[in-house]
């Protein structure tokens, strides 16, 4: 595999756009991305367009046929929350493989104002949601984070506290959906949705886009100075575990990736100078410090009451807001992670910015499951 | 209603892996599923193949008997409309090595415990809603035992 390199890199501000349709987002996302690392579309050889919702909708070349149809491939990518994500590796690895020099990786989706919920499967008359247990995110997140309750005697407080964080941070992030702070407190008195996670622990629905402009070595240094190195591109399913899929197991894809993109960057945990990763709920959060590697075993709930995962921390996770406070859009979402930490490492984050940020680790996790990890070097 | 219609009418399990009594009413509904014969991975219904090994079999049909133990729970708040809430959605593991989601009844949703996990449960089953046909739609729940 040869050295990809991201040039240009570029989100919109999640959030609710009414008014616009869903290639409209994706299209200003593509140009600003292609405006970033200073190319157009004639330079584009091949393009990944991520979209859930609309899988079937030929998204990717209905964004070409707005941005500039060339006629070049186009795969449109489905694989839940990991879409986006999906849709950058396989970018990446059009280019890694020496097939093609430039590609255009492009993650979006509108999803209005559809609830925690999603769509109306629920409503099936021989839909099990309630009377046989629950299939619904929420519920489903509440699970796997009392599963370390009770293995680690972890507290609904511990979980909290990741939403103080990540609210805290999106306050210096303007491409975030929210930016409200919320004390310790608010979260923990905020309306239950699924115990141990009230309102603020889990993350909001919205419309979103981002794009980014990966390039062979050599191409890439005719478009810029500073190229953002991938130094790991991977993505795992769930392997045969004995609750799966009974009870979706977040972890064991999470820790096969990380061991394998570890390997694969030859770097460690303590290399990073940050994290972004898929805080969908509070709960998760404080499960991939372990399925990360960021802390031993059982120790993610002193690793949060310690602020170590803080801007200035030990480890700053989810600088961005995380998707609890930035939002997440579900095909967005996995690119809008990658641009976000390839920002920082250029020094380009603004207030929010990682000092010194030399590598960070972008991590996705869709239900069913699909689990993406990217590491990126300067 | 007429005794005819009425007779017509059936009792459905809402998911493949629970069977109801059909010939003898008395008779107890059951959770069921396969035993890969290969490797010894046990599941809920019916297999084409093994997820843990791979084999194409050979499978054995087993009856999972009625009780077991909360694994992990969460309290369900916020639900689709026309369920009742909150309710205790829980991962309950079966003695017999299969774990199943169910709602569990029995608790207090509003206290949730530690104490809850390893609690004691026994299957029963409720109707919980009627199809467009007329037909009763039959669940499998727990409820905790002391």
């Amino acid at each position: 595999m040869r050295d990809v390199a991201i040039v240009g890199a570029n989100m919109l501000k999640f959030g609710r756009y009414p008014d616009k349709d869903v290639v409209t987002l994706a299209s200003e996302a593509a140009i600003a991305a292609l405006k970033d690392a200073g190319c157009a579309m004639k330079d584009v050889e091949i393009v990944v367009s991520g979209n859930l919702y609309q899988s079937n909708a030929m998204i990717g070349q209905r964004i070409m046929k707005e941005i500039g149809a060339t006629g070049v491939p186009v795969i449109n990518v489905a694989n839940a929350c990991a879409t986006g994500s999906t849709a950058f590796r396989e970018a990446w690895m059009s280019v890694a493989s020496g097939a093609y020099d430039v590609a255009l990786a492009i993650g979006s989706e509108q999803m209005g104002k559809m609830g925690l919920l999603g769509g109306d499967a629920a409503s099936r008359e021989y839909s099990t949601e309630g009377v046989m247990g629950t299939g619904l995110m929420p519920g489903v997140f509440g699970q796997a984070g009392v599963e370390h309750m009770r293995k680690y005697g972890t507290t609904q407080e511990q979980f909290a506290k990741v939403a103080v964080k990540n609210h805290k941070h999106s306050v210096n992030n303007p491409y975030a959906q929210y930016q409200i702070e919320t004390p310790l407190e608010d979260v923990l008195n905020a309306r239950p949705i699924a115990w141990p996670n009230t309102l603020y622990m889990c993350c909001p629905t919205g419309d979103g886009a981002a794009a980014a402009v990966l390039m062979s070595a050599d191409k890439a240094r005719q478009f810029t100075s500073k190229p953002i190195w991938v130094a790991a591109s991977v993505l795992t399913s769930d392997p045969y575990t004995p609750r799966n899929p009974v009870m979706f197991d977040i972890n064991t894809l999470t820790r096969n990736a990380s061991k394998e993109a570890y390997e694969k960057a030859g770097i460690g945990p303590r290399d990073l100078s940050m994290v972004e990763l898929h805080d969908c709920f509070a709960t998760a959060e404080l499960l991939h410090y372990e399925n990360l590697g960021l802390c031993g075993d059982g120790e993610a709930g002193r690793m949060i009451d310690e602020g170590e995962t803080y801007v200035g921390g030990r480890i700053p996770v989810n600088a961005s807001g995380g998707l609890l406070s930035k939002g997440h859009p579900l095909g967005a979402t996995g690119v809008a992670n990658i641009v976000e930490i390839a920002w920082h490492l250029r020094g380009e984050a603004g207030a929010r910015q990682v000092e010194g940020a030399k590598a960070g680790l972008a991590h996705v996790i869709g239900l069913g499951s699909a689990c993406t990890i990217h590491i990126l070097k300067k | 209603m007429t005794q005819e219609t009425a007779t017509q009418k059936k009792s459905n399990p809402i998911v493949p892996f629970l069977r109801l009594p059909e010939k003898y009413p008395d008779e107890p509904a059951y959770l069921w599923g396969v035993l890969c014969k290969q490797c010894g991975a046990k599941f809920l219904g019916a297999r084409t193949a093994c997820g843990q090994c791979a084999s194409t079999g050979p499978f054995e049909e087993t009856r999972f008997g009625d009780e077991g133990e909360i694994y992990v729970f969460s309290i369900v708040y916020q639900t689709v409309p026309g369920l009742e809430a909150p309710y205790v959605a829980a991962i309950v593991d079966l003695d017999d090595g299969v774990s199943v989601r169910a709602n569990v009844y029995g608790l207090d949703p509003t206290k949730p415990s530690p104490d809850w996990f390893g609690k004691r449960v026994k299957l029963f089953t409720e109707k919980v809603r009627v199809d467009r046909e007329g037909n009763d739609i039959v669940a499998a729940k727990f409820r905790v035992v002391n």
